[in-house]
């Protein structure tokens, strides 16, 4: 037997508190194998490493098992322990006693049998555990941003300014994200589209850019370092080349729907560009409305008056693969669907509207050319209601978390309304003002102070129209006596949730979702920016609800990650993948058909791994019926000594 | 009085979901009962039937395998291969007379450790009223 060394760790009292430690320590010095045991207040200190070195050179240990916390956290800490001291990385394994313990058990002499058949179950298998080398392999230099908002946009650009390739992948028409329809942005007033379309026309210019507008993501395969990219392009029927924005097509088409960029304020044609400054400045022609693309009538007119030739019918969807090393995932929110917010009128109502139709009533480029007029009758509202969390905070109902920026956004919209209607009047329902931010708190004020806006603590109980106006039953909670107000115009601050689309991307990049959609980030404290799948990083409102600070500020953080990544001549691979044992192997070949990375190949006869697609999941061991494939460090007979283990005897 | 029956449970997490939920659980701070010993495996998919089997054999009076939701699996399609695999196992092990309340099949995304503990707590307390595995567990001779 391999003499194993085995070290408790106390966490504090976070583990000692309901662990006893010293009886664990007792129990594991009497099993099989263990040639040392003892235990210390903090394993992952520069004390308890030293501890750990000094009994591997002083016993003379083979391998060491550390009872300690979750192997998410320390296990790389550990394993970098064994090798100062002389052996190799694997021989160390992990047994947690703190997650999978005494953070959720009470009664001491209990929890205490557990950490012990969970202590022993890690020493069965270290026990049978090779010394393994990483396996290395090349890196593609070239990244893949997915999303063309501030987040992407912001990726995109730190990547490119380092030096390397970037793939830019957008669905819709052009780069901009939300960003573009906003009016003006809290706490500084600045205009957003003054801000952003400067980085849009850098990333359209960036020779290490390129940019893919009106495509999505198809496939994803491969691993960190290499993964293989296939590309949906669609078809805009519009050569961007040719076109030179003379806009005679929009004029002659006779097709009017719902203008997306304007939130259905307004109408625009078949074939568009979707606002002045997009990138690609290109027109879109739409082939779910064009009545010569879905076949209606044979219509061309848009052909027949570009000069330049530029219309293309025939275009067809492609599929372009790519690869590449790293991944950004910065596919950004929508707003919560406005049929789930049937108690606020929203969608019964033209002038109960959300907080983006609000931006492009207030913007300058927007369907009023920056005047606020309500969409029924294009009047000037006198009175204006906002009501915050409008579907966020309310788990019985709705959405259970905070959107984060309505309380900031509302602020904007109730100041910028009186800077545009100095008459009127902003009222504003709340359940509390979150304002944590650089010049948040002091922005808010400045709409109750300068600009007079009333807030209301209270939730809307009722909205209907009555005699032209629309009627706000709510509760003013401070004062506890009940409001009414007449109102012109209402804005819904509405939940942000993941945009449309996120979850099925979200599987072809195996990416893990949160309880409410978002993107799991690999640790919700300290590895915010990375995904749980190596070499995928995660950027903007994609991950959670945020601000354009934060998310410029994260996408700049997944770059770093990313860059990290690309700039390595060689990655290393993890050794623990499957090993064929030739003389067990029959060649039936039921390995590799459950493969899920076709690292299985027929030869001579058997089968054999390719060690770099290999990921070590172990699903063609357990299909094998002669255990005949086996993943290293991970055998059948290392899982059957756990169990073992674990029941005693 | 008799002490109450306490039920042991191994359970095979797979790393990247049900390991990671049941972390979740204790960094959350929530009880379960510590009838449950983890067995954290890379996927469900690598959960051979025989572990199951070893773990009855081995005196084990409840066995849980849990893995990544269908269709989210971390490998793909290991958890398909698993749903498979184990509900074969499940009726083999029901026609050798082994109560089906002894072995469980879920599904725990890394952010379900709510879900996790509940799923521990239903299953020991359907365990208890069953009393000690007997079926499959070797005789003490071997």
């Amino acid at each position: 037997m391999k003499r194993t060394g085995v070290f408790i760790c106390h966490c504090g009292v976070n583990i000692a508190g309901t662990v006893d430690v010293q009886k664990v320590a007792q129990e594991l010095a009497d099993y099989p194998g263990v040639a040392h045991s003892e235990d210390y207040v903090y394993m992952c200190s520069d004390p308890g490493q030293n501890l750990i070195e000094q009994a591997i050179k002083d016993k003379k240990l083979d391998n060491i098992v550390v009872a300690c916390c979750s192997p998410t956290l320390h296990e790389t800490t550990f394993r970098s322990t064994v090798k100062r001291a002389g052996l190799n990385t694997f021989k160390c394994e992990i047994s947690n006693i703190r997650e999978q313990c005494s953070w959720v058990h009470k009664d001491k002499a209990k929890a205490t049998t557990k950490a012990t058949k969970l202590t022993k179950s890690a020493v069965a298998r270290v026990q049978k555990n090779e010394a393994l080398e990483p396996l290395s392999v090349p890196v593609t230099h070239r990244a893949l941003v997915v999303g063309g908002g501030i987040a992407g946009i912001q990726s995109a650009l730190d990547l490119a300014n380092t030096g390397f390739e970037v793939i830019l992948v957008e669905r819709s028409p052009s780069i901009g994200g939300h960003m573009s329809q906003l009016s003006e942005t809290y706490p500084t007033l600045d205009c957003s589209q003054c801000i952003l379309t400067p980085k849009m026309v850098e990333v359209s210019k960036h020779p290490k850019i390129r940019l893919m507008t009106y495509s999505e993501v198809h496939d994803v395969t491969g691993y960190v370092g290499n993964f293989k990219v296939k590309i949906l392009r669609k078809p805009t029927y519009v050569v961007p080349a040719k076109c030179n924005l003379c806009d005679e097509c929009t004029k002659v088409c006779p097709i009017v729907v719902p203008n997306e960029f304007d939130l259905g304020l307004t109408g625009r044609r078949a074939i568009y560009i979707p606002f002045p400054q997009a990138i690609p400045a290109s027109y879109t022609l739409d082939d779910k409305s064009c009545p010569e693309l879905t076949q209606i009538i044979a219509c061309g007119k848009c052909a027949d008056v570009c000069k330049v030739k530029a219309i293309d019918f025939d275009q067809k969807p492609q599929i372009i693969e790519e690869e590449v090393g790293a991944i950004v995932v910065a596919t950004g929110y929508d707003l919560y669907e406005k049929e789930q917010m049937a108690e606020y009128g929203y969608g019964t109502y033209a002038d109960v509207i959300d907080g983006l139709q609000f931006e492009r009533l207030l913007s300058a480029s927007g369907p009023t050319r920056g005047q606020v007029l309500r969409p029924s009758d294009h009047k000037e509202p006198k009175e204006v209601v906002f009501i915050q969390c409008s579907g966020s905070r309310d788990p019985e109902q709705h959405c259970p978390y905070c959107s984060k920026i309505c309380c900031m956004y509302t602020a904007k919209h109730a100041m910028l309304y009186k800077h545009h209607v100095h008459d009127g009047q902003a009222y504003v329902f709340y359940i509390d003002v979150r304002s944590g931010g650089k010049g948040y708190e002091e922005f808010v004020q400045r709409a109750v102070e300068e600009d007079e806006v009333i807030y209301l603590r209270g939730k809307v109980s009722k909205i209907f129209e009555e005699n032209g106006k629309i009627k706000i039953w709510g509760v003013d909670t401070l004062i506890g006596k009940p409001i009414e107000i007449d109102a012109d115009l209402v804005v819904l601050a509405q939940a942000m949730r993941p945009s449309t689309g996120s979850r099925e991307l979200a599987k072809k990049l195996r990416l893990a979702l949160d309880k409410d959609g978002f993107l799991a980030e690999a640790h919700p404290k300290l590895r915010p920016v990375e995904s749980v799948t190596a070499g995928m990083f995660l950027a903007g409102a994609a991950q959670a609800p945020k601000d354009i600070p934060e998310a410029a500020g994260q996408a700049s953080g997944a770059a770093a990650k990313a860059i990290m990544i690309l700039s390595q001549e060689r990655l290393f691979h993890s050794p623990t993948v499957a090993l064929v044992n030739k003389n067990l192997c029959t060649g039936c070949g039921m390995c590799v058909a459950v493969c899920p990375y076709d690292a299985i190949a027929f030869k001579d006869g058997r089968v054999e791994v390719n060690e770099v697609l290999c990921e070590g999941c172990g699903t063609c061991s357990a299909t094998c019926l002669r255990a005949a494939i086996q993943v290293k460090n991970f055998t059948q007979h290392q899982v059957h000594e756990m169990i073992r283990a674990c029941l005693g005897g | 009085m008799a002490e109450e029956f306490e039920p042991r449970i191994i359970a095979f997490l797979c790393k990247w979901c049900s390991s990671a939920g049941s972390d979740l659980a204790g960094v959350s701070r929530m009880e379960y009962p510590p009838n449950v010993t983890p067995i954290q495996v890379m996927c469900s998919g690598s959960v051979s039937p025989l572990y199951v089997f070893s773990a009855f054999h081995r005196g084990a009076d409840g066995v849980l395998v849990s893995g990544c939701h269908p269709g989210d699996c971390h490998y793909i399609k290991g958890n398909y291969y698993a749903r498979r695999k184990l509900a074969l196992t499940k009726k083999l092990l029901e026609h050798v007379g082994l109560e089906p309340e002894r072995f469980q099949i879920s599904w725990v995304s890394a952010a379900e450790g709510q879900k996790y503990t509940q799923i521990i707590k239903d299953f020991v307390n359907e365990l208890k009223p069953l009393g000690p595995q007997a079926k499959l567990r070797r005789k003490p001779s071997w």
